[in-house]
């Protein structure tokens, strides 16, 4: 038995997500703004498809009290990746769009939730690493204290609140998460609904 | 009939020896409840105003904020400033070159912001230096000196730096009236008639780049220019010069000078001078001035020095200048926003004369001339005469206007200002000041647009107003609600050196251009180190340059050895910081200058002739963060013909030493 296609708005639904995951290319991720009384105005670290950016500069003199070592897009091979895996699901979501399968739906989405898993604790893993190997020698040490900022909310680190969130790429990012899992949940319905009769 | 008469006889006289004997008011009495309402700005918001003020005999700009009176910088200008390492440091030691050589201090006495459209457009300020004949140009975006231009033919540059509605030209006219710098200045001082001239210079300021340049001078008979005002609308094109001293004394002025009854306001037709020297009329005049640019990519000032101006004599051309009689020795000359009048104040007078634009025009149209003054036809006093302020109050001498038709006038002698109608030139209001005011200023008081909000008086005597500080005092400056039909006095705030004239802008015109840091990928100075590789210590025979850098919290290098007494040692500091109001300052144990203050991304130089063998401390001096008090270093001095090799280390410590078995 041949499958019913996948409705029409799904199709639009899914091509218009693939298109606006271009935007991600240009637009921050994530951003993890610090806040310190003597920061009236505030600090910005933000985590582009393809680099670091806002007062990475600022941030690192800052850190070197602590010990944290100094941030540098190229100690992160991620930025080589990302571009093309955002490039991959622009395509995907796309051509999904074009080919009306139910079963590429289904892939589509699997593989962009698990690759946003991945992504996150990728992201985790490098906070880690960063708010955790110190320099022992560094000019202030706390004891216990570890400088991981929060992989999303708001943490305190000595003087500095972090606020750990998403940027205009990632909910652009979370939000073709979302809308993919609507098409999803409405075709699995269709097709449920299909078998039975 | 009689005994009634005697009744109000006796009323009259009791009434006045009661109104007598009555102590006038004292100033806090002066003082009304809600003042402190109005000039409370509350902690962390901002001023609606800068207030820029000479400093007076310090040589520098003040910068305050109104209502509060809060000081919030003071921007070294003609003088040293150890504080700041101007004058000080390599970079900025010649800002301060003249034909004189090297001149460590000045009195600048008038504050100019620079014009579009006859009002402030928040890009320069400029000051003028009393002494030695100089004018600077100060960048509102970095609140620094970015460039000076010395005077020549002139002594004592005072009625400056006045400028035309679209800072075409600032004006500089000399007080002393001094020989010409090419002729033979050997002469008698009692020949002033013959020998001395006055001279007013006319810089032109680039439009986009604000570089100045004598155009042209404007050689006068010898008397004193005093003050001087640009017209604006209808009269743009025109300067108005006071000037006294046209007894032409050399001596004991005070009497010499007072003499005549009227002494003079020149009007200058700069647009007509400007087309003589257009077509060729002008002299070239073999002189020697300095001209000095801060380069703000380099950090660095050059001073270079001229050889010529182009000079024309009033006497050679009768449309350029006319003399109009102004009544006992006049200070202020003072142009209404809408340009038609021209307010003169005689020092001594007890009335205060307006000119009409329109008819000196009309009277030079007609030429209702009182004969000449040195060559210079000289207007009939009544046909330039709007009309005169009866009885405002004695000794006016400066007035600064409001957007309502209304002129407020300084009175030294009464020590009070007063409020006048232009148009029917009645006194409306007067208000006290404590003591003895010299200049005021209004917001946005000398514009085509002025703002009746606040007023400044500016007060040569101070004496009571504040806590005692032995016989040398702050000077007073007092502040006036405007806004209402009274004058309201709400604010009393000290002041450094001594402000004359100062001008009062809008915030919003200056505040979202401020520069926070400077970038250090554009930094060009020749000897800049832009990370800690680059730093290096290298000699040249007994120069030894210093490649330095300054990072929270630790200078690079901060061990230097092979150092030799007799040595000329450059320490070029450069700040690596990139984060806003994070400066830090360099200083060397027994150096005979001054510290270095760096901004971020600036480079600085301090020299050093070391002339002890020993070890020689160096740290930071303005206390950048926690472990500020760890950035510190040391210098080792070896004797002249050691063999201590030249390093420059950071993070080296001994080696370890051999274990023992």
């Amino acid at each position: 038995m041949k499958s019913t296609p996948i409705k029409n708005w799904v199709r639009i639904a899914l091509i218009v997500c693939g298109i606006s995951l271009i935007a991600v290319q240009y637009f921050p991720m994530w951003s993890i703004s610090l806040d310190a009384p003597q920061y009236p105005e505030g600090l910005i670290l933000l985590i582009y498809a393809n680099k670091i950016g806002g007062n990475v500069d600022i941030i690192n003199g800052l850190n070197h009290y602590i010990g944290m070592k100094t941030l540098h897009t190229e100690d992160f091979f991620e930025f080589t990746i990302l571009p093309y895996i955002i490039w991959f699901f622009t395509a995907a979501f796309i051509i999904t769009g074009i080919l009306k399968s139910r079963k590429i739906l289904y892939s589509l989405f699997i593989l962009f939730v698990s690759f946003g898993i991945i992504a996150m604790y990728d992201f985790w893993r490098w906070e880690y690493n960063y708010g955790h190997n110190l320099d022992p020698n560094a000019a202030i040490i706390v004891p216990g204290m570890a400088y991981q900022p929060p992989l999303i909310g708001f943490k305190q680190l000595l003087n500095f609140g972090a606020y750990s969130f998403p940027d205009v790429g990632g909910w652009i990012f979370v939000g073709a998460g979302a809308i993919c899992l609507i098409c999803v949940i409405y075709e699995y319905r269709i097709s449920k609904n299909s078998k039975i009769k | 009939m009689k005994k009634f008469n005697l009744l109000l006889i006796t009323i009259s006289v009791l009434t006045t020896i009661g109104l007598f004997s009555c102590k006038p008011k004292n100033a806090g009495n002066a003082v009304s409840g809600d003042a402190a309402g109005k000039t409370y700005v509350a902690p962390g918001k901002y001023d609606e105003f800068y207030n820029f003020v000479s400093g007076g005999f310090s040589g520098q700009m003040s910068v305050y904020g109104l209502p509060s009176g809060r000081l919030f910088r003071v921007i070294p200008v003609f003088s040293v400033d150890p504080e700041k390492g101007y004058g000080y440091s390599e970079e900025t030691k010649p800002m301060l070159n003249t034909s004189h050589g090297f001149v460590p201090w000045d009195d600048l006495h008038h504050v100019q912001m620079s014009k579009t459209e006859g009002d402030y457009d928040g890009r320069w300020a400029f000051g003028n230096a009393n002494n030695t004949p100089r004018i600077a140009r100060i960048d509102l975006k970095t609140f620094r000196t970015d460039e000076i231009i010395e005077l020549p033919n002139s002594g004592g540059n005072h009625s400056s730096p006045f400028i035309t509605e679209n800072t075409e030209y600032v004006v500089a006219g000399t007080r002393f009236s001094v020989p010409t710098d090419d002729a033979n200045g050997d002469v008698p001082i009692n020949t002033y008639k013959q020998n001395f001239k006055g001279t007013l210079s006319f810089v032109s300021v680039g439009k986009e780049d604000g570089k100045m340049q004598i155009a042209f001078q404007i050689v006068c008979p010898g008397v004193d220019f005093d003050l001087s005002r640009a017209g604006k609308g209808k009269s743009h094109g025109w300067f108005f010069f006071s000037c006294y001293n046209s007894e032409q004394a050399n001596s004991l002025l005070e009497v010499n000078a007072s003499q005549r009854d009227k002494d003079y306001i020149l009007a200058v037709n700069w647009k007509k001078a400007e087309e003589y020297i257009k077509a060729g009329k002008g002299r070239k005049q073999s002189v020697k001035y300095a001209h000095n640019t801060y380069n703000d990519a380099t950090h660095t000032a050059t001073s270079e020095i001229l050889n010529e101006v182009t000079v024309i004599d009033s006497k050679d051309f009768n449309d350029i200048c006319y003399l109009i009689p102004c009544p006992k020795s006049p200070h202020g000359c003072d142009v209404d926003p809408t340009g038609e009048y021209i307010v003169g104040s005689g020092k001594l007078a007890a009335l205060i004369p307006v000119f009409s634009f329109d008819k000196i025009q009309s009277a030079i149209a007609s030429k209702s001339f009182d004969g000449d003054y040195e060559g210079i036809p000289v207007i009939k006093y009544e046909s330039a005469l709007y009309g005169e302020v009866k009885k405002p109050g004695l000794g006016p001498l400066h007035t600064e206007f409001d957007n309502e038709g209304n002129a407020y006038t300084s009175f030294f002698v009464s020590s009070e200002v007063v409020k006048w109608n232009i148009k029917d030139l009645k006194v409306v209001d007067r208000v006290p000041t404590y003591y003895s005011v010299g200049h005021l200023c209004v917001s946005h008081g000398d514009t085509k647009n002025p703002k009746k909000k606040y007023l400044v008086a500016y007060n040569k005597i101070t004496k009571d107003r504040y806590l005692p500080t032995g016989p040398e005092l702050a000077q007073s400056a007092q502040l006036f609600d405007i806004s209402g039909d009274k004058m309201q006095m709400i604010l009393d705030f000290p002041t450094i050196g001594e402000p004359h004239y100062a001008q009062i802008i809008s915030a919003d015109l200056v505040k979202n251009v401020s520069t926070k840091i400077y970038k250090i990928e554009e930094n060009n100075h020749p000897y800049v180190a832009k990370g800690e590789k680059e730093t290096k210590v290298a000699r040249e025979g007994n120069k030894v340059h210093v490649y330095m850098t300054a990072i929270r919290s630790h200078l690079t290098p901060d061990n230097i050895e092979g150092i030799k007494v007799g040595d000329e040692v450059y320490f070029h500091v450069t700040n690596l910081e990139q984060d806003w109001d994070v400066p830090h300052g360099f200083a060397i144990k027994g150096a005979s200058n001054a510290e270095l203050l760096i901004m971020p991304g600036e480079t600085s130089t301090l020299k050093w002739n070391p002339t002890k063998v020993g070890i020689f401390p160096m740290y930071c001096t303005d206390f950048c963060s926690a472990l500020h008090q760890e950035m510190q270093g040391y210098i080792r001095v070896s004797p002249a013909g050691s063999n201590v090799p030249l390093t420059g280390t950071t993070g080296a410590t001994a080696p370890a030493a051999p274990e023992s078995k």
